[in-house]
């Protein structure tokens, strides 16, 4: 293999070290704040000795968050799963403009800073001082942000299969609707779900824009929380708390790549030309 | 299968309801509110008459603008050569330049911190090097770096899956005509690419427009648009202006994208 990678020319070595220096650049910065997060003294450096007790004052002052932030991303799932994928199905089935203006709606959120959209929640409702006080007042706004990516990952599944013949297969042999549906057209668009549902979770957890309008002292979110210590804690703090974040969201985000893979990129690749 | 239609409209209610109710009579009543303070409708005037409002406005544009170019540059590099050449460790290479697709801006920031703040590795490097800390994580050009990192996992995975369907006989049709490096690059590969980084260049400029997060992080002093909503609303409780400048940065971010989509035809829909 070393006698292959010797012919490589030298653009190969020249491209090689530019994309392993952006590698490092989105890299290295995660594992310093990993090793910030468990230091003893960033001031004096890691020799000042590894330390639990910035992870255990962040986890006994900003636990509330962690756990708020889990009860919206799993209840953003829940109502992005049920409003979601049955719209995809139906964005699926007819497709004219009228569905493709739904779609172009529905994805708006995404476009729309995330500002504006709280600002306008806030000018609606905010005079609805149990609602506006409430953590489902920032669920509201998760939804509308994450629902256009379960709708696309749907979307994206349902219409590179052949549903229109699957449903007409089934139909004929007697199934009703509500039996296709749950019979054909769920378990077909398992991966597009599992996708979406993947992206909904991260997507929830991380957000701010919207969140740091919507929030009150009492619905404070991990995002909300991070800011928080960012702006007014010293660096090890930040760091730890930062650190629980990673623990949570790298799982997410590595599933979400083994999610996306297509099947053939599973298959063992040559690894040399 | 005419005798479904009843079930597709039950089924595509519920979210369209959520939609309309939570979405559009919301944005409606924002954009009445933009024109019911002192200045009235010339409040969505002020954004682009008004000095500070415009300066903003401005350095708002040109950084999304600066972010783009430089990450569809870095992402169209790394990710071609990902897609094109096979050697140990690709696989892993691929996944950690994508891992940091969905880290909040918050986070963003905090990583720009620890490159290049107070007590950051850069300052650290230029200290050793030429015996002065270079610490820039709390100006725009912290900001720039911070929606550059932001940016490189997305893009890189647009520019791959595009790059995938890059047919390379003409890449050697035109290398066999006797063209260089670079002519099969600016000639071929880039026009190649271009939905790619028509798609994904809009989704960049988008997000750094309204991005909010990363700057909040960095310091409340840099004068980009979403931090000036910010302090219209939450300082100056200047609801009608903090409603007609989102408006206007909202219509400037759906425009851009609009408009690339547009220009590459479907393709921008599949970017997401």
């Amino acid at each position: 293999m070393s006698a292959a990678m010797d012919r490589r020319p030298a653009a190969f070595w020249l491209q090689l070290a530019f994309t392993l220096f952006v590698c490092a650049f989105l890299i290295v910065p995660v594992g310093l704040s990993i090793m910030a997060g468990v230091t003893r003294d960033m001031f004096i450096g890691i020799g000042s000795g590894v330390t639990l007790q910035w992870l255990v004052k962040v986890w006994t002052d900003y636990r509330q968050t962690v756990f708020l932030s889990i009860q919206i991303a799993m209840a953003c799932l829940a109502l992005t799963l049920l409003l979601g994928v049955p719209a995809a199905y139906v964005l699926a089935r007819r497709q004219n403009a009228f569905t493709r203006a739904v779609e172009e709606l529905l994805v708006m959120p995404v476009a729309v800073p995330g500002l504006a959209t709280a600002l306008a929640l806030i000018v609606t409702y905010g005079g609805w001082g149990d609602f506006r006080r409430s953590w489902v007042f920032i669920l509201v706004g998760h939804v509308l942000f994450t629902l256009p990516f379960m709708v696309r990952s749907v979307l994206a599944v349902l219409t590179s299969i052949d549903l229109r013949t699957l449903e007409e297969g089934a139909r004929s042999l007697g199934a009703n609707f509500v039996q296709r549906f749950f019979g054909i057209v769920l378990p077909n668009c398992r991966g597009g779900i599992l996708a979406g549902s993947l992206m909904v979770v991260t997507l929830s957890l991380g957000e701010f824009n919207m969140t740091l309008l919507l929030h009150t002292p009492l619905t404070q979110t991990l995002p909300v929380g991070l800011a928080d210590t960012y702006a007014s804690l010293r660096l090890e703090v930040g760091s730890a708390y930062t650190l629980i974040f990673f623990i949570i969201i790298i799982p997410l985000l590595v599933a979400m790549q083994w999610a996306a893979a297509p099947p053939r990129r599973r298959k063992p690749v040559e690894e040399t030309l | 299968m005419r005798d479904d239609r009843l079930w597709l409209v039950a089924l595509l209610a519920p979210a369209a309801i959520v939609f309309i109710a939570f979405f559009l009579l919301p944005l409606g009543r924002l954009f009445l509110i933009g024109g019911s303070g002192p200045m009235g409708w010339g409040a969505y005037a002020a954004a682009f008459t008004e000095a500070r409002y415009l300066k903003s406005l401005v350095s708002t544009v040109l950084l999304s603008a600066g972010v783009t170019v430089v990450t569809l540059a870095i992402s169209g590099l790394a990710g071609v050569f990902l897609q094109r050449n096979r050697f140990t460790g690709r696989a892993l290479l691929t996944a950690l330049l994508t891992l940091p697709l969905a880290f909040p801006g918050v986070v963003i920031g905090f990583m720009v911190i620890m490159l290049a703040g107070r007590q950051g590795l850069i300052p650290d490097i230029t200290d050793a090097l030429v015996g002065e800390r270079l610490v820039f994580a709390y100006s725009m050009a912290g900001l720039f770096m911070g929606y550059v990192y932001f940016s490189i996992p997305r893009t890189i995975l647009t520019v791959m899956a595009s790059a995938e369907k890059l047919d390379p006989r003409i890449e050697e049709a035109a290398r066999s005509l006797g063209a260089g490096r670079w002519r099969v690059v600016r000639d071929v590969i880039v026009p190649g690419l271009k939905p790619a980084f028509l798609s994904a260049g809009a989704i960049c400029f988008a997000t750094a427009m309204g991005a909010f997060g990363t700057a909040f992080t960095l310091a409340t002093r840099i004068n980009v648009l979403p931090m000036v909503i910010y302090t219209e609303f939450t300082l100056q409780a200047n609801l009608a202006m903090a409603a007609a400048l989102s408006f206007v940065l909202g219509a400037i971010t759906w425009a851009a994208l609009a408009l690339a989509r547009t220009a590459a035809g479907s393709s921008v829909a599949a970017a997401g």
